[in-house]
C-alpha cells in the first residue's frame, strides 16, 4: 500500500483546497489534446479538435475535464485506498473505453504542469514531487484491472 | 516527430523572453528533477546535492546552455550538440527514459517562474523541443 507522510497529505490537501477543478480539469484535458493530439484518438464524437483555440473552447471537452479531474478528487479523498477507489474505473477504461494506460501518464504529467501555472512559486519542489507521486499513483491505480 | 516554423519560433521567443535567467531556470529543473525523481541522483554520487548546491548550479547552467544553443540551432540540433551527443553515447551513458523527466521538470519551472508564457501552444512546441533535445542526446547510443 502506498504510503503518504504527514506533510505530502497537507501538501495534497492543500493545493486541492485551492483549485477551481472546472477550470483546472478542463484545462489540463484541453492541454492533453493539444500536446500530444494523438491522444484525441478516444474523443472523435466531441466535435471540433481542429485546433487549440477549437480545443479549448469546445464545451465538451470543457465538461469532461471537470468530469475526470472531480473524478481525481476521489483519490485526494481517500488516499488510503486509491486502488480500491479506482477498481471499477479501471475496469470502465480496459473494457469498454479501451483506453491505453499510457494515457494516464501523460494526463499526470500534464495535471502537475497546470498546477505549476496556477500556484507558481507556490509549487515547490516537494510540491511538485508529492503531486507527481500521487498522478503516478492513481495512474497505476486505474491500470491495475487491465487484462 | 517534426518541429514546424510554429514550434520554432514558439521556442526562440521562449528562450528570448528567459534570457539571462536561463541559467537559474537549469538549476531549478535539476533540483526538482532530484526531488521528484529520486532515481536521478544515482548519476551524481560525486555531487553535493544539497539544497543551494554550487554543483547543482554550476551543472543548471550547463544544461541550460546546451538548451539554449539548440533553440539558437534550432534547424540542426543534432549539429549543434553533436559532442555533447558523443559524450553521453560514450561516457555518461545516462538511460533514455530520463530525459523526458528532466524535459518535465524544465515544463514546471518554466510555468511556476512565467505561467503567461506556457499557453499550451508553447507548451506543445517546448515539449516536442525537448523530447527533440533528448533524442539527439541519445542518437548514438548503439
Amino acid at each position: 500500500m502506498v504510503q503518504w507522510t504527514a506533510e505530502e497529505k497537507q501538501l495534497i490537501a492543500g493545493v486541492w483546497g485551492r483549485l477551481r477543478v472546472e477550470e483546472c480539469g478542463a484545462e489540463a484535458l484541453a492541454r492533453l489534446l493539444i500536446v500530444y493530439p494523438w491522444t484525441q484518438r478516444f474523443f472523435s464524437d466531441f466535435g471540433n479538435l481542429s485546433s487549440p483555440t477549437a480545443i479549448i473552447g469546445n464545451p465538451k471537452v470543457r465538461a469532461h475535464g471537470k468530469k475526470v479531474l472531480t473524478s481525481f478528487g476521489e483519490a485526494v479523498k481517500n488516499l488510503d485506498s486509491i486502488k480500491n477507489t479506482f477498481s471499477q474505473l479501471s475496469e470502465l477504461h480496459c473494457d469498454k473505453l479501451h483506453v491505453d494506460p499510457e494515457n494516464f501518464r501523460l494526463l499526470g504529467d500534464i495535471l502537475v504542469i497546470v498546477l505549476a501555472t496556477h500556484l507558481t512559486k507556490d509549487f515547490t519542489p516537494a510540491c511538485q514531487a508529492t503531486w507527481q507521486k500521487l498522478v503516478g499513483v492513481v495512474a497505476h491505480a486505474l491500470a491495475r484491472k487491465y487484462h | 516527430m517534426v518541429l514546424s516554423a510554429a514550434d520554432k519560433a514558439n521556442v526562440k521567443a521562449t528562450f528570448g523572453k528567459i534570457g539571462g535567467q536561463a541559467e537559474e531556470y537549469g538549476a531549478d529543473a535539476l533540483e526538482r528533477m532530484f526531488i521528484t525523481y529520486p532515481q536521478t541522483k544515482t548519476y551524481f554520487p560525486h555531487f553535493d546535492l544539497g539544497k543551494g548546491s554550487a554543483q547543482v548550479k554550476g551543472h543548471g547552467k550547463k544544461v541550460a546552455a546546451a538548451l539554449v544553443e539548440a533553440a539558437n540551432n534550432i534547424d540542426d540540433i543534432a549539429g549543434a550538440l553533436s559532442k555533447l551527443s558523443d559524450l553521453h553515447a560514450q561516457k555518461l551513458r545516462v538511460d533514455p527514459v530520463n530525459f523526458k523527466l528532466l524535459g518535465q521538470c524544465f515544463l514546471v519551472v518554466v510555468a511556476t517562474r512565467n505561467p503567461s508564457l506556457l499557453t499550451p501552444e508553447v507548451h506543445a512546441s517546448l515539449d516536442k523541443f525537448l523530447c527533440a533535445v533528448g533524442t539527439v542526446l541519445t542518437a548514438k547510443y548503439r
